[in-house]
């Protein structure tokens, strides 16, 4: 069952077709990677998404409600999580305060039982508490909970911000180039969790440029180039398709 | 409202909105070429015709002019190498509260030398019932030195970008300063520079338009804004559209007096300027695409 | 209860303070001290919008001087004349109006003081409200200016508004009794109680916006300022943040304008001029920006120095000077430099809790 549609969707900058005409459906369940050259507009294709931008035309269809237009909070608290591609955690914050961010979709105090103190107040705190520190268990780093994010190494930090995503528990999460900065052996680990995530049911649309990750995790491929969808396939096929290989030899040229 | 009445507003408004453009235009040369809003720019004007008055004791009018244009300039110079030059990535908010400190020092330091007193350089021809007939308008010639200096301000000011090869180095730095500097040009001078640009226009703007409007000591908070407001108008960091947009705020305060009390004309022109924040934020004349290249 | 102990001792403080000054003869300080503790308050909230939600605002002045100035008005206004009316005389039997004889021995009926702060506070969160949706859109300098021009659009209103008694201001405000004679007023000889008033209050700030700071809302106001993107991609819908701070910090400037008023007896222009929200802006940076205790102390401090008239006619010049100053050597405040590990660690053993 497809959890969301993607119909013609489109977006450009002044005279620049950054998405065009781009339609695709995402599988409930499944991972689906979005690759292309740079410049390709995948990184655009997220924003829309995740409602960082409006698009000019087309629309976005989650488990039947239109979000395209949607303000990126509100299509953040319908459980439609991302990453980015330069890591933004928030600074002055340890790694589990980070994390409790991803909380703020299920509670509820506000300004005033907040100043009052109210005795919900410090029950719901304890939850998102309780919850924050599964998610950071779950990507493997409890232990570094009380540590100040900033200070951790690129790929821990990779992982803060992923385990802030799981926290919010999402039907959907999109990863945009969750192995970029990483070594070898953190992208293969990062390959495992990002299966791991998928059998939890999360759905998760990744963009990457590490095609071995890619090749290895996805069930399902989209291919972008200059704003347009040029192919979408399983990877065997697309490893084939010659309009993609030649769209990839073609930037090696350059 | 007689037809004379009708053009004295008008002739007040050009006068009043002539000076707010220089202004904004002093406001865009620091902006281009630093990406700072100089909250001090008003204090350049209070300045250089304090200082002409000071000076106008001891000498004739048109040299204490220039003696005080170039003090003041050198004051601008010594700003930008105390308080911005040595300072590495400031965030806006830091350069905001620094800018807004330094008028407030400025306008304190005014305050122990002149003291509260106003005060007001002669008419450079004439005097205050002087007139010269324009059609049907009489005006006083004061005011055709307003009209005439400033217009040729911004006329130099272009040229001098234009053409010349110090002018566009700092246009150089404002469009790209990691380019410019690859280049061999100094970023760092550029900015002290605009820093004595609009410096130099503003101590200008503020003798030929000491005689109709008077000088005080704190007259630099309510220009600085009315300035922004200019800038803003003609969309920042676009100095021909800032003489557009000085006009049209000159006009409109001008005839607000019309319609509502004088001692709101100030509330007036703010009033526009939050309306213009909230609606088009880019200006009057301003696209969108040039204001995303900004960084705010 | 993690705050107890910083309130316990700042209590300590303040009770020890006016021992002190009543033991030495010196109860005039007293005076100053709470004129100083209802600047503290609105400098608190200022501390909130700015340090923690990173929202700057060069006019905070003005919400002072509306809470001040519905206050006056309201309580000085004689309704007398309109004593045949229906709302008179409803709030009449409800004992929301208050008689008192001016200089003349007239009698003069005015609304009470708990009506006129009732409706300060309204009005104030309404203006926050209506302007704080399209100014807070804004950043930088463009919410640097915007804030100032609200500011100076109250200052020009108050200033030639002949209801707002113009350069002169209103005066002859009655004090404002919570019961029998106890509660705000400039009597001299009320001076203790009303010392002990004024900092309740600001403990009572301090107390509200610590618990505020310390959950899911002051966690979300953190993340806005540190990283906007990355707190709206969690679901924190950061319009709606800042326009409720912006709003929670007016009403908290607007109740220390009323309260002030009724101490003073009276308000100028003066509290809604550009140099006062300035002056707030400059504290917050020199305590620290995001640090409610920083504030609380450079405001007591330099609020105090200031009212007693130690920086003389250099007052304002000093307010300047030290914005200069914390911004190009010490933008995270004074605390910061070398004893801000030192003293937090005093303040807080076990942060990590």
């Amino acid at each position: 069952m497809a959890i969301l549609k993607i119909n013609n969707l489109s977006k450009s900058f002044g005279g620049l077709k950054a998405i065009n005409n781009v339609s695709f459906h995402l599988q409930e369940g499944a991972i689906k990677a979005v690759i292309g050259p740079n410049g390709a507009g995948k990184t655009t294709l997220f924003n829309l998404i995740s409602g960082f931008l409006k698009p000019d035309n087309g629309s976005i269809i989650f488990k039947d409600t239109g979000i395209d237009g949607l303000d990126a909070h509100r299509i953040a608290t319908l459980g439609i999580a991302r990453t980015f591609q330069h890591i933004r955690l928030f600074p002055g914050m340890n790694v589990l305060e980070n994390v409790m961010m991803g909380r703020h979709r299920f509670a509820r105090t506000g300004f005033l039982s907040s100043m009052l103190n109210m005795p919900w107040k410090r029950r719901e705190e304890r939850e998102i508490k309780e919850k924050a520190l599964y998610a950071l268990e779950f990507v493997g780093i409890a232990e570094l909970a009380y540590k100040d994010a900033l200070e951790l190494s690129y790929g821990q930090q990779r992982l803060v911000e992923l385990a802030r995503a799981l926290a919010l528990e999402p039907e959907i999460l999109l990863l945009d180039e969750p192995a970029a900065g990483l070594n070898m052996r953190e992208t293969a680990e990062m390959g495992i969790l990002i299966e791991r995530i998928r059998d939890k049911g999360v759905t998760v649309l990744i963009v990457e440029h590490d095609m071995t990750l890619i090749m290895k995790i996805s069930d399902e491929i989209v291919v972008l180039s200059y704003g347009e969808k040029i192919a979408e396939d399983n990877p065997l096929s697309i490893q084939k398709n010659e309009e993609v290989i030649r769209v990839y030899l073609g930037e090696e040229d350059a | 409202m007689s037809a004379e009445l009708f053009f004295q507003y008008i002739a007040a408004g050009i006068t009043y909105g002539i000076i707010y453009a220089i202004v904004a235009i002093g406001f865009n040369i620091i902006y281009n070429t630093t990406g700072i809003i100089n909250f001090a720019q008003g204090e350049f004007l209070m300045l250089g015709s304090m200082i002409a008055i000071s000076l106008h004791d001891f000498m004739p009018l048109f040299p204490s002019i220039v003696l005080a244009v170039i003090i003041t300039m050198f004051i601008g110079a010594l700003i930008e190498l105390l308080f911005i030059r040595w300072l590495e990535g400031p965030s806006i908010l830091r350069m905001i509260i620094i800018t807004i400190g330094i008028s407030i020092l400025i306008r304190e330091l005014a305050l122990a030398i002149w003291g509260e007193s106003v005060r007001a350089l002669p008419y450079f021809t004439g005097d205050e019932v002087t007139s010269v007939s324009i059609g049907v308008v009489k005006v006083s010639p004061q005011v055709l030195w307003v009209v005439g200096i400033c217009i040729l301000m911004v006329i130099i000011l272009q040229i001098f970008f234009q053409f010349t090869l110090l002018g566009r180095k700092m246009r150089a730095c404002a469009t790209n300063p990691m380019a410019a500097r690859l280049c061999g040009i100094n970023t760092k001078n550029m900015v002290t520079l605009s820093f004595m640009l609009s410096a130099l226009i503003g101590a200008v703007a503020g003798c030929v338009v000491s005689p109709i409007t008077y000088s005080q000591y704190n007259m630099g908070t309510g220009l600085a804004i009315k300035g922004f407001t200019v800038a803003i108008l003609g969309g920042l960091g676009n100095s021909l559209a800032a003489l557009g947009g000085g006009i049209v705020l000159g006009l409109l305060e001008s005839f607000s007096v019309w319609v509502m009390p004088s001692a709101y004309k100030d509330a007036i022109s703010i009033a526009i300027l939050l309306i213009i924040l909230f609606v088009r934020p880019t200006g009057l004349f301003g696209s969108k695409e040039t204001m995303a290249l900004k960084e705010f | 209860m993690k705050h107890f102990y910083k309130i316990a001792l700042l209590v300590i403080v303040l009770i020890g303070l006016q021992v002190t000054v009543t033991m030495t003869d010196r109860v005039y300080y007293l005076t100053q001290l709470t004129m100083a503790a209802y600047y503290t308050m609105a400098v608190l909230g200022l501390t909130l919008l700015m340090g923690y939600a990173g929202q700057i605002s060069l006019g905070h002045a003005g919400f002072f001087a509306i809470g001040g100035y519905t206050s006056a008005v309201l309580t000085t206004f004689n309704l007398r004349p309109y004593s045949d009316s229906i709302l008179f005389r409803l709030l009449d039997t409800l004992h929301l109006l208050q008689r008192r004889e001016d200089l003349y021995g007239e009698l003069i009926i005015n609304v009470n003081p708990v009506i006129a702060m009732v409706l300060a506070i309204v009005i104030s969160a309404v203006i926050a409200y209506v302007i704080g949706i399209p100014v807070l859109k804004l950043k930088g300098h463009y919410l640097a200016m915007a804030t100032l021009g609200f500011g100076i659009i109250v200052y020009r209103i108050v200033l030639g508004t002949p209801v707002f008694g113009e350069a002169d201001g209103i005066s002859d405000v009655p004090p404002f009794f919570f019961f029998g004679n106890f509660g705000i007023s400039g009597d001299m000889d009320l001076r203790i109680q009303n010392y002990y008033i004024a900092w309740a209050f600001v403990v009572l700030i301090l107390f509200i916006l610590m618990n505020l700071l310390d959950s899911r809302v002051g966690r979300a106001l953190r993340a806005i300022h540190g990283a906007e993107d990355a707190s709206k991609s969690v679901g924190v819908d950061t319009a709606e943040y800042k326009l409720k701070t912006f709003v929670l910090s007016a009403v908290i400037a607007s109740m220390a304008g009323v309260c002030l008023t009724h101490f003073n007896g009276g308000i100028g222009p003066s509290e809604a001029s550009v140099m006062k929200s300035i002056r707030y802006v400059s504290i917050v940076a020199a305590g620290g920006m995001a640090s409610l205790w920083g504030t609380m102390f450079m405001s007591t401090f330099l609020n105090f120095m200031s009212l007693r008239g130690y920086f003389g006619s250099y007052d304002d010049a000093v307010f300047g000077g030290i914005l200069i100053l914390i911004m190009l050597f010490a933008p995270e405040g004074i605390l910061s430099l070398s004893f801000r590990r030192w003293f937090s660690k005093l303040f807080s053993p076990a942060e990590d809790g």
